[in-house]
């Protein structure tokens, strides 16, 4: 069967249909094929959220899985957040949680905190 | 003391601009209101930025903080928590004064000014929503600052009105806290969103999109507070459809209806306005109708990237360098018309006087088209003709344009060609 994805690797959003015959078209650039291809496996999503803090100027500071982690556990993954409570002052890049549920991500803030 | 130029705004736009005319070696100064540098992009903790600048995906924040490290490096003078509330210019001096809780009221001086003050949106507009508004109605902007910034939920039940980029990011951020979210309803017939947003803000959570809808009653309870919203599918002319009524009990309606350019700080001076991008009319340098004043980023047309923010700020900060290094005398230039299909066009003008900035055209589709041709013409010779593939207004497009090619006199029109 003729399937259609929308390619959410950039911007442009390719339109791209997987023919009968297995050809991929519609693709600008070839990760939009390893797109298609994990989306029709496994599919996969960057998690961006954010977590609590103990500063009052500061009360919530922006995270995110350094790589895609499996559709079925955003959820699950926003479990593990809401537990956690950054105490001392870290930087952009510091992993948060490393390995978050044997995924192979860390969650690591996307902006300095107190720093 | 006189500045070279201040740059007003300290968002994605700002910063650019603030950085490209320092590498020039000019004196400058960048105001911001709020208490960091960075604007919108603060807010915007999701993924998806950079890509074309840095050919990697940051979220905004970290997208933020590359052009900030940047700025602290070239040592570039900035003042937070200062609001500008009048800009005016004498001869050639632009006069503009601030407030500040720390300074009160300051004034500043300078040569060129480049205004990057962003957007607001848009509370009610052409939608209408009848009753009064009961708490629980916010713009979807503004729930997102809550979230991100204060961490404060406003709602456990929402609904939104309008499928702008803003509110499909938000319908998977309100998902993902653990709310609710019961639906989207827009007035066109297609998003206004883009198309990456409406497969992994709502496809991927199965929240309904409803197509040619919108909120056509607002319940409140005795405390004023929203219960209840009733949707109706409109017809050709919007006008909502007699028995296709859906209730949903709401706690919160969130409006994603549209952002619109913030020049109020240019009341006062004789720009040229645009009725189109409801900003004011540029050249091909992001130079007003005033001279020295320049313009980019979202207070110049609302953008879906924010690289394209950078790159178009970038080139308005060279342009205000450039400004300060010669003289020209300025001429109105050949104006740039907006013909079949498009809804805005920017540089509204080429000025030959100009002539050795690149031109880099952008440009909204009234429609979506699933191909098109895009034709520029002047006096009835093809400038440009391309073909494109899945154009919509949502999505905004870029052409160049060569100065060679372009007469001195006779408008240049843009129109979209419908192929089938
Ligand atoms: C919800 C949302 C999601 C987005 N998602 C994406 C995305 O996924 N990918 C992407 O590439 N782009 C995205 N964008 C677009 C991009 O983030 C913006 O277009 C860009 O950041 C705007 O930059 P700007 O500098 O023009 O405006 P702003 O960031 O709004 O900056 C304007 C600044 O000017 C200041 N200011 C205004 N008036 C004054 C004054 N009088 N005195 C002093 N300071 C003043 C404001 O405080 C503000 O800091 C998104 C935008 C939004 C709103
Ligand atoms: S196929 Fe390539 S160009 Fe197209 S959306 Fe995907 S990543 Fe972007």
């Amino acid at each position: 069967m003729k399937k259609e994805f929308i390619c959410i690797v950039c911007p442009r959003g390719c339109h791209i249909t997987v023919h009968e015959d297995g050809s991929i078209t519609g693709n600008m650039c070839k990760r939009g094929i390893e797109y298609v291809k994990t989306e029709m496996t496994a599919p996969k999503r960057i998690v961006t959220s954010t977590v609590r803090t103990v500063f009052s100027e500061m009360p919530r500071v922006s995270v995110k899985t350094d790589r895609p982690v499996p559709k079925e556990l955003i959820m699950d993954v926003m479990k593990e957040l809401s537990k956690v409570i950054i105490t001392t002052p870290m930087s952009l890049g510091d992993v948060v949680i490393e390995n978050i549920l044997d995924t192979g991500a860390n969650i690591v803030l996307t902006r300095s905190c107190m720093k | 003391m006189k500045r070279d130029i201040i740059v007003i705004g300290g968002g994605a736009g700002g910063l650019a601009a603030a950085i490209a005319a320092k590498e020039e070696n000019k004196d400058v100064l960048l105001i911001e209101r709020e208490d960091r540098l960075g604007g919108i992009l603060n807010q915007c903790i999701h993924n998806g930025f950079g890509l074309e600048v840095f050919k990697e995906e940051y979220t905004g924040p970290e997208y933020a903080e590359k052009f900030i490290e940047k700025a602290r490096h070239l040592k570039i003078d900035y003042l937070l928590n200062t609001t500008v509330i009048s800009l005016t210019k004498e001869e050639d001096e632009f006069i503009l004064y601030t407030s500040s809780l720390a300074e009160g009221i300051q004034k500043y001086t300078s040569k060129a000014v480049i205004m990057t003050t962003g957007c607001y949106e848009r509370t009610r507009g052409s939608i209408v929503i009848p009753g009064d508004r009961p708490k629980g109605v916010i713009t979807a902007g503004s729930a997102q600052r809550y979230l991100n910034i204060d961490g404060y939920m406003v709602g456990k039940k929402v609904f939104i009105l309008g499928s702008g980029d803003i509110g499909l990011i938000m319908a998977r951020r309100m998902h993902l806290e653990g709310a609710s979210v019961l639906g989207v309803a827009e007035l066109m017939p297609y998003s206004n969103g883009l198309t990456r947003n409406i497969v992994q803000c709502l496809n991927d959570f199965d929240i309904p999109l409803y197509l040619s809808h919108t909120v056509t009653e607002v319940v409140a309870d005795e405390k004023h507070r929203l219960t209840q919203i009733t949707i109706q599918q409109v017809n050709e002319r919007f006008e909502p459809i007699q028995g296709t009524e859906k209730k949903f009990d709401v706690d919160t309606l969130l409006l994603s209806i549209g952002l619109i350019p913030d020049v109020t700080l240019l009341d006062n001076l004789p720009v040229e306005t645009d009725p189109l991008t409801k900003s004011v009319k540029i050249n091909q340098a992001c130079e007003t109708s005033v001279p020295g004043l320049f313009i980019a980023g979202n207070s110049l047309q609302v953008h879906d990237l924010a690289d394209n923010v950078s790159k178009e700020s970038e080139r308005a900060g060279h342009h205000a360098a450039d400004y300060i290094d010669m003289k020209r005398t300025k001429e109105k230039g050949i104006p740039v018309q907006a013909g079949d299909h498009i809804l805005y066009v920017t540089p509204q003008y080429i000025d030959f006087s100009w002539g050795n900035a690149e031109i880099i055209c952008s440009f909204r589709s009234r429609k979506k088209i699933e191909k098109a041709a895009l034709n520029v013409t002047q006096n009835g010779k093809t400038l440009i003709r391309k073909r494109l593939n899945f154009v919509v207004p949502a999505e905004m497009e870029t052409f160049e344009l060569n100065i060679e090619d372009i007469d001195g006199i006779g408008d240049i029109r843009v129109d979209l060609e419908v192929l089938s």
